[in-house]
């Protein structure tokens, strides 16, 4: 048994937070947060040059063909820097929906174009509130036009394309649903930001009227590929959550040794040390769950849709939990703007969400585990 | 990333699966299985005899206390086959437990620090399970404040005798040999003044007292020591340097792991999927899978931050304090479990009922968890390991650090 990165992946970690210290200090990141552009352009592009964008995607296609391993650790760093780019929406949710789903030719349009960091993606399959269900589908197609609204739309501003679920039939099943390729930059589309509780990486409204678009994959299929993409997405923004989570307990930790009060370093008092302790024990058990994600991810196994949930739960509960209490720790310092905890609180609060919630990933459990238990 | 077995792993995991298969003790293999904590006893066998008869078997074989030498009764196995033995043992290994002290601290502070001729004698029998060890540290004065004990060890020639109380000490009760941990010096400070021994808990003077626990059931027991005599030659480690041999067995503690820790959550998943409520099956209850799913991941954390630690061991590292959190994480959650057991079964079962096989489960692990979160350290304690070893945070401050020991207060008030 192995159950760890391998030495070059851990090389592969190292260099990437590397580049991320360097090119996304939390300066970098406030100039997103502060509205003055809507994500760095700058680093995307050297995220492209590095080949992280494409670690995941095949040579055939224009990527690094490394593997979701690499991609794991990639995107770990990608959560400690809180990075303002389309990186989840981009990478782990169009691009994998294009490596499951696409033809030759759309994967040879769009693949290479996201590793090289020239076409932003995102996954329209949100309408209004609510998770994710085939009912909640009201965007229709017929005839290779698509109407409706979706929204949010993770980076639907800026994104060049988007794959999008939509309703192309009424039997009340899941085969009702099927996914089509749009190119946002084409007619018929319509886009509106909307204003959000993590303004680092920005949501939209997608307004289709009359909009051409491509089927993805075999119609009638769109809902299992949708549960494919997810669960593997799932995976992916663990490793993030475990990031940012590290990096707000690392924050707390700094604080607690550098602050002092009634004579003494905060982290001396056992009620400081002992919640800095809680969320490393929640950081830990976020980590090992989902590093069992990162091998169903990798090796393709069986165990996935039960582990990415298992991953997902814990993740956002370790976020969650780190993001918080870095700011209790922190006292009314970490309340204020100037201070970076926000910026995880508001990353750590947005992505419980940006799959489907809490609930709905605990339902997926233990769904997943009765049948497993039943088999 | 990989959950396989290294061709050498596969031979010695299938040389293991078989000898097991055609030896252990399979008449009490479902009995043993569905035993959780705080129930594991044997309806028509005793258990104290079924335990000794499967260790010795397996010291016959070669096949207990793996990763000892050979002299010592042991294998000579790495760390990592060690752990493919407890995966294959699987419900038999609950059989062990009243061998853990003795294999897991006592055993390994022998090797450290005893003489070679005493090394040959006590140890063989100690693995094989004919003696049974145990470790008496806690005093009613210094539990998690283990350096603040009382007992005294005073010198008479070649002979040192003991006087003082040790309590919570398991298995005394049927325990053969014991460390026990000593003052020498009253006038340094706390931690200078300390002294290890081992001795036959035969010896005239030791007196055994079960002490009744919450559950009713008696694994713990005060001991008392009048005017016991300890030859010198029973010392482990220098006079004075009782403590650093202490840290030694304790450390030692850690090594145990990949056994896999209970949680309470498979007895009570399985539970769930069979239970009817008021209102149709409890798994398809929304309240009660929130609550199944938020366990659900806490168990898998702990299972693959084991399986994170054994890769560590396999590759020669050594496991440091971060295995804390398995005992600090499964303590409070075994008793939220049992609890939740027994509230799905509402007031019928307070007093037993037709549900009682299962309810009787659950009531013995509600009654017996507590422990959990306090033997070998209490949460508060495993916290203070987190914070101050894997975060780097300041140690408490320790008011009776440099106050030579008869100098420090003995009650609050």
């Amino acid at each position: 048994m192995n159950f760890d990165f391998s030495d070059d992946q851990k090389q592969l970690r190292d260099q990437a937070r590397k580049f991320l210290t360097e090119k996304c200090s939390p300066k970098a990141v406030r100039v997103v947060l502060d509205g003055k552009a809507p994500y760095d352009s700058e680093l995307w592009k050297g995220l492209a040059d590095m080949g992280f964008l494409g670690v995941a995607i095949p040579e055939e296609f224009g990527g690094a063909g490394a593997g979701h391993l690499e991609l794991c650790v990639i995107a770990e760093e990608m959560g400690r820097a809180n990075a303002p780019v389309p990186f989840s929406s981009t990478v782990y949710l169009a691009a994998e929906a294009l490596l499951i789903a696409g033809s030759d030719a759309q994967k040879k349009k769009w693949l290479p174009a996201i590793a090289s960091g020239e076409a932003i993606g995102t996954l329209a399959l949100f309408e209004g509130k609510g998770n994710p269900s085939p009912k909640s589908i009201k965007v229709a197609a017929s005839n290779g036009v698509l109407n409706g609204v979706k929204k949010p739309v993770a980076d639907g501003a800026i994104a060049d394309f988007a794959v999008v679920a939509a309703r192309t039939g009424t039997s009340g099943r899941d085969s009702d649903i099927s996914l089509f390729l749009v190119d946002l930059r084409g007619g018929g589309v319509e886009v509106k930001n909307l204003t959000n509780l993590d303004p680092t990486r920005g949501q939209a409204e997608i307004t289709f009227k009359d909009c051409k678009a491509e089927p993805l994959g075999a119609p009638g299929e769109g809902w299992s590929i949708l549960t494919q993409v997810l669960d593997r997405a799932a995976v992916l923004c663990a490793f993030e959550q475990v990031g940012g989570a590290d990096r707000a307990l690392e924050m707390g930790r700094d604080y607690a040794l550098d602050r002092i009060a009634f004579g003494r370093q905060i982290g001396s008092f056992q009620a400081v040390k002992h919640m800095l302790a809680d969320m490393y024990v929640s950081a830990t058990l976020a980590r090992s769950n989902s590093y069992y994600g990162a091998w169903a991810l990798s090796t393709d196994a069986a165990e996935l849709p039960e582990a990415a949930a298992a991953a997902r739960i814990s993740a956002t509960q370790a976020f969650q939990h780190c993001a918080k209490n870095n700011i209790q720790v922190h006292g009314g310092m970490g309340f204020t703007w100037e201070f970076d905890c926000h910026m995880y609180y508001r990353r750590a609060n947005a992505m419980a969400l940006g799959l489907g919630s809490l609930t709905y990933w605990e339902d997926q459990l233990i769904d997943r585990m009765r049948k497993k238990n039943a088999a | 990333m990989n959950f396989d077995d290294t061709p050498q792993e596969a031979e010695f995991r299938s040389q293991a699966r078989a000898w097991i298969a055609a030896n252990a003790p399979t008449q009490y293999e479902e009995e043993l299985r569905k035993s959780s904590l705080g129930r594991t006893q044997l309806k028509n066998a005793d258990i104290l005899e079924v335990a000794k008869a499967w260790q010795k078997k397996k010291a016959d074989a070669g096949w207990a206390c793996l990763h000892w030498p050979k002299e010592y009764g042991g294998r000579g196995s790495s760390p990592i086959e060690r752990v493919i033995w407890q995966q294959e043992e699987g419900p038999f290994g609950k059989l062990s437990h009243m061998f853990i002290i003795g294999h897991g601290m006592c055993g390994p502070t022998m090797m450290a620090f005893a003489r070679e001729e005493h090394k040959r004698k006590y140890l063989p029998p100690l693995a094989s399970g004919e003696k049974v060890w145990c470790q008496l540290f806690s005093e009613p004065a210094g539990g998690s404040d283990v350096a603040g004990l009382r007992t005294r060890a005073e010198k008479d020639g070649d002979e040192w005798v003991i006087n003082g109380q040790k309590i919570w000490t398991s298995g005394a009760h049927y325990s053969d040999y014991g460390i026990l941990l000593t003052r020498t010096d009253p006038t340094v400070p706390k931690h200078k003044g300390l002294t290890m021994f081992f001795l036959d808990m035969k010896s005239p003077g030791v007196e055994v007292r079960p002490i009744k626990q919450a559950s009713g059931a008696s694994d713990f027991n005060e001991v008392y020591f009048t005017n016991v005599r300890i030859p010198d030659h029973q010392r482990l480690g220098e006079v004075n340097d009782g403590w650093n041999v202490s840290l030694t067995t304790l450390m030692n503690e850690r090594m145990s792991i990949g056994a896999g820790v209970a949680t309470g959550f498979p007895e009570l998943f399985d539970y769930c999927s069979g239970l009817m409520l008021e209102d149709g099956p409890a798994i398809e209850n929304a309240a009660v899978r929130s609550k199944l799913a938020n366990w659900a991941v806490k168990a898998s954390g702990l299972k693959y931050t084991s399986m994170r630690a054994i890769s560590a061991l396999s590759k020669g590292e050594r496991p440091g304090p971060e295995n804390s959190i398995g005992k600090l994480v499964a303590g409070s959650m075994i008793q939220d479990v049992a609890a939740y057991a027994l509230d799905l079964q509402g007031a019928g079962v307070i007093s037993g009922s037709e549900d009682a096989e299962v309810a009787g489960r659950f009531q013995a692990m509600l009654l017996r968890a507590p422990g959990t979160r306090v033997e070998g350290g209490t949460d508060e304690i495993m916290r203070n390991i987190i914070a101050e070893r894997v975060l780097g945070l300041p140690g408490d401050i320790r008011v009776d650090k440099d106050v030579p020991f008869n100098k420090i207060p003995t009650k609050g008030r």
